[in-house]
């Protein structure tokens, strides 16, 4: 079957595309995860992250970005010697890094903190603990925002 | 201003207690432009205080990434009867104060 010409152009801009797409769009991906590691770093210092005992509930896809439910849990007993001392909210593509700092101690019981935030689009929330340890636990989850919030026009 | 409290009103000693607060405050971001192009000035809460009998037990700094009419869930051991304290501090000189007692048995 000879190649239409309709058939070449499709091949050729699809060879176009995926020579150009990743170019254009890493540029953006990596500018807005040096800002989040930058407001990591303010809270963290130089001390070492490491993954597990951090729970966060976010809805894995957003309707309206303008009110989203969070719960962050950490797996901790909350007694004198091995409590939760502060959890740190941070995302990635707000205009801000930075969601929330919360503080709790031994007399907090269970290591919880349930609130509602904004997201300005789809990308990843980090929740971070600081143990009485001054060890830092993280996880990472990413959500799908349809509708942006914080920067839209007003009416 | 309102704010929306739940503690339990009982409980035993020692018992885990949820309280959740709500209090209506615009949350103002700072990065929203009117239709003629103006900056919206920023008018958020930035901390929230929890102290039962006067010792503070929670307490959370909070940015633009909050939504408007900050809600806010944590936990607290009940140890003795008394009042829950609750703090709410802004831009622009803002502040408002709720309570809450509890009867701990």
């Amino acid at each position: 079957m000879p190649t239409t010409r309709r058939q070449f152009l499709s091949l050729a801009g699809g060879v176009a595309a995926a020579g150009t797409i990743p170019i254009v769009t890493l540029r953006p991906l990596q500018a807005t995860p040096a800002m989040l590691n930058t407001a990591i770093r303010n809270v963290v210092g130089e001390a070492p992250i490491r993954t597990g005992k951090v729970k966060l509930d976010i809805p894995p896809l957003v309707e309206n970005g303008n009110t989203v439910p969070m719960t962050v849990t950490v797996a901790s007993p909350m007694t004198a010697d091995d409590h939760v001392k502060s959890i740190h909210v941070f995302n990635e593509k707000n205009p801000q890094p930075n969601i929330g700092n919360f503080y709790l101690g031994p007399s907090s019981g269970r290591a919880q903190v349930a609130t509602r935030i904004r997201l300005a689009d789809t990308q990843k929330v980090v929740a971070i603990a600081r143990l009485s340890d001054d060890s830092f636990w993280q996880v990472a989850v990413d959500v799908v925002v349809t509708l942006a919030a914080c920067t839209e026009e007003m009416n | 201003m309102a704010a929306l409290i739940n503690v339990p009103a009982k409980a035993r000693r020692g018992d885990i207690i949820e309280i959740r607060t709500l209090t209506s405050h615009i949350m103002e971001t700072g990065f929203r432009h009117t239709a003629d192009g103006k900056l919206v000035p920023r008018d958020i809460i930035t901390s929230f205080t929890c102290r039962y009998n006067g010792a503070e037990i929670f307490r959370a700094d909070l940015f633009p990434a909050i939504a408007a009419n900050p809600y806010l869930s944590f936990f607290a051991v009940a140890k003795e009867s008394g009042r829950f304290e609750f703090e709410w501090i802004g831009d622009n000189g803002y502040s408002s104060t709720a309570s809450a007692s509890i009867i701990v048995e």
